[in-house]
């Protein structure tokens, strides 16, 4: 019975992104760190790179952080997770409802850590980008890659020891492709190109938040059962 | 008797293949292009190199695979086996491609697309020796490791296939896309050296790999006695 069973999966993603975004609302002081991070990144950058910045400079330092901060957001989705919850969880849904509601909720954190941080990098960096809308649209799109992708990496490095570490090092080749696609078109569109000049790259970018979601509903079940 | 047969005609053949392939790439003619000169004969091994590895993790991909389906620690063995061979083929990919970048194009590397993929490739792979060193339950470490090589192996093709869209045209010679396999490019006096060292280097480097894989079956057989002891 397809028909009665997406609709569950759905209502169980929903539930449990509820769930989620009560978590993060509770420990706000985690949330804050990682906004905290994001400002003191930037203004490292501000001061480091004062008086030497291109517009290709400033792009890639932009992407760059962005990495960090949600790698950062994403390494602590799994480790707040204690056993006798996840047991619970277990018995209640799906794997593949969790890893959905997982990656939603990065997903829409991100979007808002990736407004805030533009926000601040056009405040400090100079603002080479602030109306520009199909930058607006690769950041936006780029930010939820990045989720989709750390997320599944997120529930590997969790299980290990050495968390942070590992999670850079499993990451962040896997974040290559998305990275320099990421670069390429916003330096398009900061160079005045419009949403159907860089529709291929989109797609592109598309495509691999596609794959990593698909890979991660096959892969985490694996994970999840001990 | 037949298997057992079987079992050593095959390195036999191997051996004679690269015996060929070593003195023939050294010695038969080769067309004089500018600049290559001499050097084109590192096709021969160069290439080689990056077939045999390829052809060694797809092993080891289709070894995570069946790990995930069986849970049989045997597959986990051969797939991690297939990772330290690869890695192997893969830096002496490396290095031989090096040593004739700095003969024809004077430099060690350069930004190009197809010598980032490979870089990247091989940080994915030693990523997943970091990722297995840190995991003590023989269980868990499987579980993980066939995980996180299907997810990175997937992403790593797409990566491949769209990094020449994304980085312009590449320096290094072959078609775009498979850099090997522009045999129209070969001269025919090549090609006799050429596909018999591709088979040669495949067959020994899957020689290698069971090498390797029995090395650690008969450790993982010590450990044990040694645990119950």
């Amino acid at each position: 019975m397809p028909e009665l069973i997406i609709p569950m999966v759905f209502k169980e993603i929903v539930n449990l992104m509820h769930k989620e975004f009560l978590l993060e609302w509770r420990q706000k002081h985690a949330l804050g760190g990682i906004v905290l991070y994001l400002v003191s990144t930037i203004f490292i950058c501000y001061l480091s790179f004062a008086g030497i910045m291109t517009v290709a400079t400033w792009n890639a330092l932009f992407w760059i952080i962005i990495a960090f901060a949600t790698l950062n957001l994403v390494l602590k989705s799994f480790n707040d997770e204690t056993s006798g919850r996840k047991l619970y969880l277990y018995t209640l849904v799906s794997p593949s409802a969790i890893i959905f509601s997982k990656i939603l909720i990065n997903a829409i954190v991100m979007m808002v850590l990736g407004i805030l941080g533009f926000l601040l990098f056009n405040l400090f960096m100079g603002n080479i980008a602030g109306t520009n809308v199909s930058y607006w649209l690769v950041l936006l799109i780029g930010v939820v890659g990045f989720a989709s992708l750390l997320t599944m990496i997120s529930a590997i490095a969790s299980q290990a020891k050495n968390n942070f570490t590992l999670m850079a090092i499993l990451g962040f080749p896997l974040l290559l492709p998305l990275l320099l696609v990421l670069i390429r078109a916003s330096l398009a569109a900061i160079q005045g190109a419009g949403i159907l000049d860089i529709v291929g790259d989109l797609l592109v970018i598309l495509l691999l938040v596609m794959i990593s979601l698909t890979l991660s509903s096959i892969l985490f079940p694996y994970l999840w059962k001990e | 008797m037949t298997k057992k047969y079987w079992n050593y005609t095959w390195k036999i053949f191997t051996i004679l293949l690269l015996v060929y392939v070593i003195m023939g790439g050294l010695l038969f003619d080769v067309p004089a292009l500018p600049v290559i000169h001499q050097t084109i004969r590192n096709i021969y091994f160069h290439v080689g190199m990056w077939f045999s590895m390829i052809f060694i993790l797809f092993l080891g991909f289709l070894f995570s695979l069946m790990y995930l389906r069986s849970f049989d620690l045997k597959y986990d063995r051969m797939a991690f086996a297939t990772v330290k061979t690869g890695l192997v083929f893969g830096i002496l990919g490396i290095i031989t491609g090096m040593i004739w970048a700095q003969n024809t194009w004077g430099t060690w590397w350069l930004n190009d697309p197809k010598l980032n993929g490979a870089a990247v490739g091989i940080l994915v792979y030693l990523a997943y020796l970091i990722l297995r060193a840190s995991l003590d339950d023989p269980e868990k470490r499987a579980r993980l490791a066939a995980v996180y090589k299907i997810f990175a192996f997937v992403i790593m093709f797409v990566f491949i296939m769209i990094l020449p869209r994304i980085s312009g045209p590449s320096i290094h010679p072959g078609v775009d896309g498979n850099p090997a396999l522009a045999t129209g490019d070969l001269a025919p006096v090549m090609r006799k050296v050429f596909f018999p060292a591709i088979l040669g280097w495949i067959l020994f480097s899957y020689w290698i790999y069971t090498i390797v894989e029995r090395t650690d079956k008969i450790s993982e057989k010590i450990n044990y006695l040694n645990s119950e002891n």
